[in-house]
């Protein structure tokens, strides 16, 4: 193709996008398209995938039947969504094999609020309430981003993380209701949570590398400035419903802005986190790694249990 | 006493689901595959479910008792599970085998109560576990079959496994007190009866799957009496923990 012929197409190609029209896998796209989209889908589904360990570590330790059947119903709901996301993912021409082996060398990235421990069991509604509070605020606009698949399965993973946020909170509020001890409980899990959540929308506009082509591309709608406020605008009063405090003694209502003020966020932390030295990099992709590794026998004789039954109807067929 | 002998009945109901689904909760986010991972979460939810059904209707045969005070508040001697469901998961074939010897013996005992209980909320809990029940056997024998049939490794493995675990598969048909007492009153089966059509099914697969059927005479019993593995204690330390932690609170 000349290069003439492939401006043309670009230019077709970014018209359909601000007629709001989605692209498919088949259409044609330009290869940044195809990359910025691996990389972001992949990421997506890496956290998904990554997300049920802290989580995972309190199924064992639920501390009432209702709350076990919840929250292995929620981890699993993230195993599902991990696997449309990796299927959005393969439709644009990398292998799941390849995309995990991605995410083991380190070479791709996932969410860094999963590097921070579980310890409690108030850490499981901290997590619903605030991590997917501030993922269904970053996925909503999704639901409206220019590639076909990965806009339609953000539909439905949103209307889960909602349910899901629901019951996080359903989970705090039963906690600061309850005695001393589980007041206490909730309000240590909001202490550890409440500024990794806000570092969940990326770095300030300042520093993002990736916000102006993401807008135009509709993977992004709004700068993860204005998501963290909104996040913190959405989630103060509900920490006052809860009667537990925000562990940030510059958070103060700003009447002329109609928003919070809040105080300075620690981005040493963030980058530590995100450069793969958080409280618990090293252990979340060890037991990825080793449930892959430990699961290759397994995957090799489904293969080759196929292959033979394969083989016998061949066989069959023949005779 | 009547409602002793229901509750104790329903122990043995409600325990094995819920210690094996303790087991397979282990494994969320750990399995060989995301495909895998949903599928015995799911199983692990099903059995939960069913754990649930079995104590919400023990609890009301004891005054003042709930669903989590018979799940989280028992000594492990009180416990009555088989020993089968609280092996360890030593890797996927433990997992698998296990899950397939205790899947041929529930759905066989859910068809029965489902179709013959006198106890009609027993019943109707066994009809709701049933389909359940189905899907969970066709899972694991399916796997049995690609891993006894697939690599040389997965065929070892599975060897081992089902060697390991062949010992505890004889505790079904031996009645506990409970059981027999559920039999004579027809809200439970002669689990003896079982046996014959138990072994006929397991030893066909384990044929097809190209698996030898173990010679070991040899049989392990004593969980329905709470004599448990020692694997059993730390399993409760995990399952216990909150509510041994921080007694007498709502969730």
């Amino acid at each position: 193709m000349s290069e003439k012929e492939i401006k043309n197409l670009e230019e077709i190609f970014e018209q359909r996008i601000a007629n709001d029209e989605k692209i498919e896998p088949k259409d044609w796209m330009p290869e940044k398209y195809r990359k910025t989209h691996i990389r972001q889908i992949s990421q997506h589904a890496h956290s998904e995938i990554v997300g049920m360990l802290p989580e995972g570590n309190w199924i064992t330790r639920a501390p009432s039947l209702r709350r076990k059947a919840a929250l292995l119903a929620k981890v699993q709901d993230e195993a599902g969504h991990g696997l449309y996301l990796y299927s959005a993912c393969e439709t644009l021409g990398i292998s799941r094999e390849e995309l995990y082996e991605q995410l083991h060398t380190g070479k791709a990235k996932y969410s860094s609020i999963f590097n921070y421990p579980t310890v409690t069991w108030a850490d499981i509604g901290a997590i619903g309430w605030l991590v997917d509070g501030a993922a269904i605020i970053n996925q909503v606009p999704l639901c409206n981003t220019s590639f076909g698949p990965y806009a339609r399965a953000m539909v439905r993973v949103c209307k889960e993380e909602s349910f899901h946020q629901r019951q996080g909170y359903e989970i705090m509020l039963t906690l600061s209701k309850g005695t001393t001890e589980q007041k206490a409980l909730a309000q240590d899990a909001l202490n550890r949570w409440w500024w990794p959540s806000l570092m969940m929308f990326g770095p300030t506009d300042a520093e993002s590398v990736h916000t102006e082509q993401s807008m135009k591309w509709k993977l992004k709608r709004k700068t993860n400035d204005e998501l963290r406020q909104q996040f913190i605008d959405q989630t103060v009063p509900q920490a006052d419903l809860l009667g537990l405090t925000v562990p940030d003694p510059d958070l103060k209502w700003n009447e002329e802005r109609g928003s919070y003020d809040f105080g300075a966020i620690d981005w040493d932390e963030f980058w530590q986190v995100v450069k793969g030295h958080g409280p618990c990099n090293k252990e979340r992709m060890n037991a990825r790694v080793s449930a892959w590794e430990n699961g290759a026998w397994v995957r090799d004789a489904a293969i080759a249990y196929a292959d033979k039954q394969a083989k016998a109807k061949e066989v069959a067929q023949a005779s | 006493m009547e409602h002793q002998s229901l509750y104790q009945y329903l122990l043995t109901l409600g325990d094995n689901a819920l210690i094996l689904g303790q087991r397979l909760g282990e494994l969320c986010g750990h399995g060989p595959s995301l495909e895998t991972d949903i599928a015995c979460t799911n199983i692990a939810l099903d059995l939960l479910g069913q754990t649930r059904s079995c104590f919400q209707y023990a609890s009301k045969q004891l005054d003042g008792k709930s669903e989590d005070d018979v799940a989280f508040l028992r000594k492990e001697n009180e416990y009555t599970n088989v020993l089968l469901v609280e092996q360890p998961n030593n890797d996927f074939a433990f997992v698998i085998t296990r899950q397939y010897f205790f899947d041929v013996y529930h759905l066989m005992l859910m068809e029965w109560l489902s179709a013959n209980s006198a106890d009609e909320t027993v019943k109707a809990i066994a009809n709701k576990a049933v389909k359940e029940a189905r899907y969970h056997r066709r899972f694991s024998s399916d796997w049995m079959l690609r891993l006894g049939d697939g690599t040389q490794e997965s065929h070892q493995r599975v060897l081992a496994a089902v060697e390991a675990l062949w010992p505890y598969t004889q505790e079904f048909f031996v009645p506990s007190e409970a059981e027999a007492w559920a039999a004579s009153a027809g809200i439970g089966p002669d689990l003896a009866s079982f046996k014959a059509a138990y072994y006929n099914d397991v030893e066909a697969l384990l044929e097809q799957a190209t698996v030898p059927i173990p010679e070991n005479p040899y049989f392990q019993k004593g969980g329905k009496q709470g004599r448990h593995t020692e694997h059993m204690g730390y399993l409760l330390a995990d399952l216990q923990y909150m509510q041994r932690t921080y007694p007498n609170m709502t969730w």
